[in-house]
């Protein structure tokens, strides 16, 4: 049994199309910044970017389905039979993953104070200070830090986090 | 030269009858009852096709024709931020605070309240259209033998008809304008610019089959008021002088709008504003107002959302209207999808394949409510007024209601929006004293 219905398919093609402007299958940045209520996300740009694979300016359906894939709520899993296969993208693990890189601009798995400072810097705006914005980034890392390099790996992340009911955070749950 | 002498016999018969069927009644205000008997038909004819379509799914994959609630296809979680990152009694930065931007930032992707009003309504079961064909397969033979005869009625015969009227209406009205125009000031050259706009209008209407059912006409806009109404289409204003005489508001186009423009103004205190003077707010409000204080002119009438809207919902009323005073009269336009999209998608379709558009399909169908007349109240500012005037219309059009600028159709959304939630989100985090 599919794990995706053919109609959420054909309703996310559907979507994929009225989004690509240019009608040559794949979207740009552009395209995406055309939502206004992406456009207003403060993380809107770490969003979009996660749909482009390292430089590229351009998504194709089957991108845009892989990256959409991680928000599918874990309860789909059950239903698959496959138990062997590869670890699905929408697994507990897998969308920490997805929330880690989000922070890991430079791909080094691991958060460092500035990677931390970007994204609180996006979240909060012009509202808080530079000072003030420090010490929050070096109070949070000093929380999770457990092998004192003043940074955060994947593994660290996961551990701040395993109280968190992410399956319930991090899914979009289609009405049909 | 046989051929020449049948083909001027034709023609000859053909205008007449469309004379005498069609634009006669037109003037007289009757109706002869043949755009009923049309409907008729056509309202059966769908009904069969619905039913064959339902019946030929039911035995493959039931699944295929499961429609989408009309409200969305994915479930929005309406929580405030607030309440979701604070959750926990920490309410201090937390790595999983991401979470709740990273969901609607996703929701937005996959389905957002604003960029679905700027592309047709998708229809709940076919409509022999194949521009309506999105989900619909292959049904039946005599599904498709139908569809064929339609194409066939819809665009050799409809729509030379179609032509035919729309022509001979504009074509009145520049020259029926222009004649009352000569006439000096008077009762008598009102009524009869009235009358030619009514005329024209009508026949308008019959050029696009269009069937408009008004409700609570007790509610009329009056002399000296302003009519407003929710946009969806070019041809709303038509709709509207269908049933009464207003003085349009607009911009000066060139071209055969140019020219009915200049024609029906000399007839008609219409409001025309050049390019230049339309950026200037002031100006232009002034000049409303003053036609507004005349009682006897003819009430105004302005569509604030500024831009064509898919008709399923109501989206931002520029406040400029409702800053003239005077008594608002609000309007709620539907239309049936079901019989012919009406909405202009400007950004896809130019005016004249827009226009084919609108004549090749089955009807115009649509249901117009009068509303009781609106004044501002004692410190309501205009943009209050406006929302209070948008919520009436879109409650009583069964519209949703979005705050959001229809201008977005083109523009970029302004950066104070994505400011506002950064000081929210700024708010939780300072206000709990997680500093340092």
């Amino acid at each position: 049994r599919p794990s995706v219905s053919h109609s959420q398919i054909t309703r996310l093609y559907s979507r994929f199309t009225s989004l690509d402007k240019g009608e040559n299958g794949t979207l740009s940045r552009e395209d995406f910044q055309r939502i206004p209520e992406l456009a207003i996300n403060p993380l809107g740009d770490r969003i979009i970017n996660a749909f482009f694979p390292e430089g590229e300016d351009q998504v194709n359906f089957r991108g845009f389905m892989r990256t959409l894939a991680h928000f599918r709520p874990i309860e789909d899993n059950e239903k698959s039979k496959d138990q062997n296969g590869p670890e699905p993208l929408n697994s507990r693990s897998n969308k920490l993953h997805f929330a880690f890189r989000l922070y890991d601009l430079d791909k080094d798995d691991k958060i460092s104070r500035d990677e931390l400072l970007q994204v609180l810097r996006m979240m909060v705006g012009v509202n808080i200070s530079d000072e003030q914005l420090g010490s929050i980034a070096d109070r949070t890392i000093q929380e999770a830090d457990q092998d004192g390099d003043s940074a955060i790996s994947f593994a660290e992340f996961v551990k701040v986090l395993e109280k968190v009911d992410v399956e319930q955070k991090m899914s979009i749950r289609f009405l049909h | 030269e046989e051929l020449g002498w049948l083909a001027a016999r034709l023609s000859a018969a053909w205008l007449a009858m469309v004379l005498a069927l069609i634009v006669l009644p037109s003037a007289l205000g009757v109706s002869l009852g043949i755009s009923e008997a049309y409907m008729w038909v056509l309202v059966k004819t769908l009904e069969w096709a619905t039913k064959r379509i339902e019946k030929g799914v039911k035995k493959p994959q039931p699944e295929v024709l499961k429609i989408p609630a009309a409200n969305g296809i994915i479930e929005r979680d309406e929580t405030p931020m607030e309440k979701e990152i604070a959750g926990l009694h920490r309410m201090e930065f937390q790595f999983s605070d991401i979470f709740y931007f990273c969901r609607k930032g996703f929701e937005a992707i996959v389905e957002d309240e604003v960029t679905q009003r700027f592309s047709s309504e998708e229809l709940v079961s076919w409509n022999l259209l194949t521009r309506t064909n999105v989900n619909f397969h292959y049904i039946s033979l005599r599904l498709t033998v139908v569809w064929v005869i339609g194409v066939i009625v819809r665009y050799c015969f409809l729509l030379p008809l179609r032509f035919t009227l729309a022509a001979i209406g504009i074509t009145s009205m520049i020259v029926g304008t222009t004649l009352v125009g000569q006439l000096p000031n008077s009762s008598v050259k009102n009524y009869l610019s009235e009358v030619v706009h009514l005329t024209c209008s009508r026949i308008l209407v019959r050029a696009l089959s269009g069937t408009i059912h008004y409700h609570n006409r007790e509610n009329k806009p009056q002399k000296g008021g302003i009519c407003v109404a929710n946009h969806t289409s070019p041809i709303d204003a038509i709709i509207l002088t269908n049933d009464g005489c207003y003085a349009m508001v607009g911009q000066v186009h060139g071209g055969l709008m140019g020219v009915i423009q200049r024609a029906t103004v000399k007839a008609c205190p219409h409001v025309w504003f050049e390019r230049s003077e339309i950026k200037d707010r002031h100006l232009v409000t002034k000049r409303l107002r003053e036609h507004v204080a005349d009682k006897s002119k003819l009430p105004i009438l302005i569509f604030p959302e500024g831009t064509c809207i898919n008709n399923t919902s109501v989206m931002m009323f520029k406040k400029g209207s409702f800053e003239i005073g005077g008594t608002i009269y609000p309007v709620a336009i539907k239309y049936d999808p079901q019989f012919g999209d009406a909405f202009w998608n400007s950004s896809k379709y130019n005016i004249v394949s827009y226009l084919l558009r609108i004549m090749t399909s089955w009807a115009i169908v649509c249901n117009v409510w009068y509303m009781p007349p609106m004044v501002r109240k004692e410190g309501e500012d205009a943009v209050q007024f406006a929302n209070r005037v948008r919520s009436a219309i879109a409650h009583q059009g069964g519209l949703t209601e979005l705050p959001w600028d229809g201008g977005l159709k083109r523009a970029k959304v302004k950066d104070s929006f994505k400011e506002e939630q950064q000081k929210n989100y700024s708010k939780m985090l300072v206000r709990n004293g997680s500093v340092g």
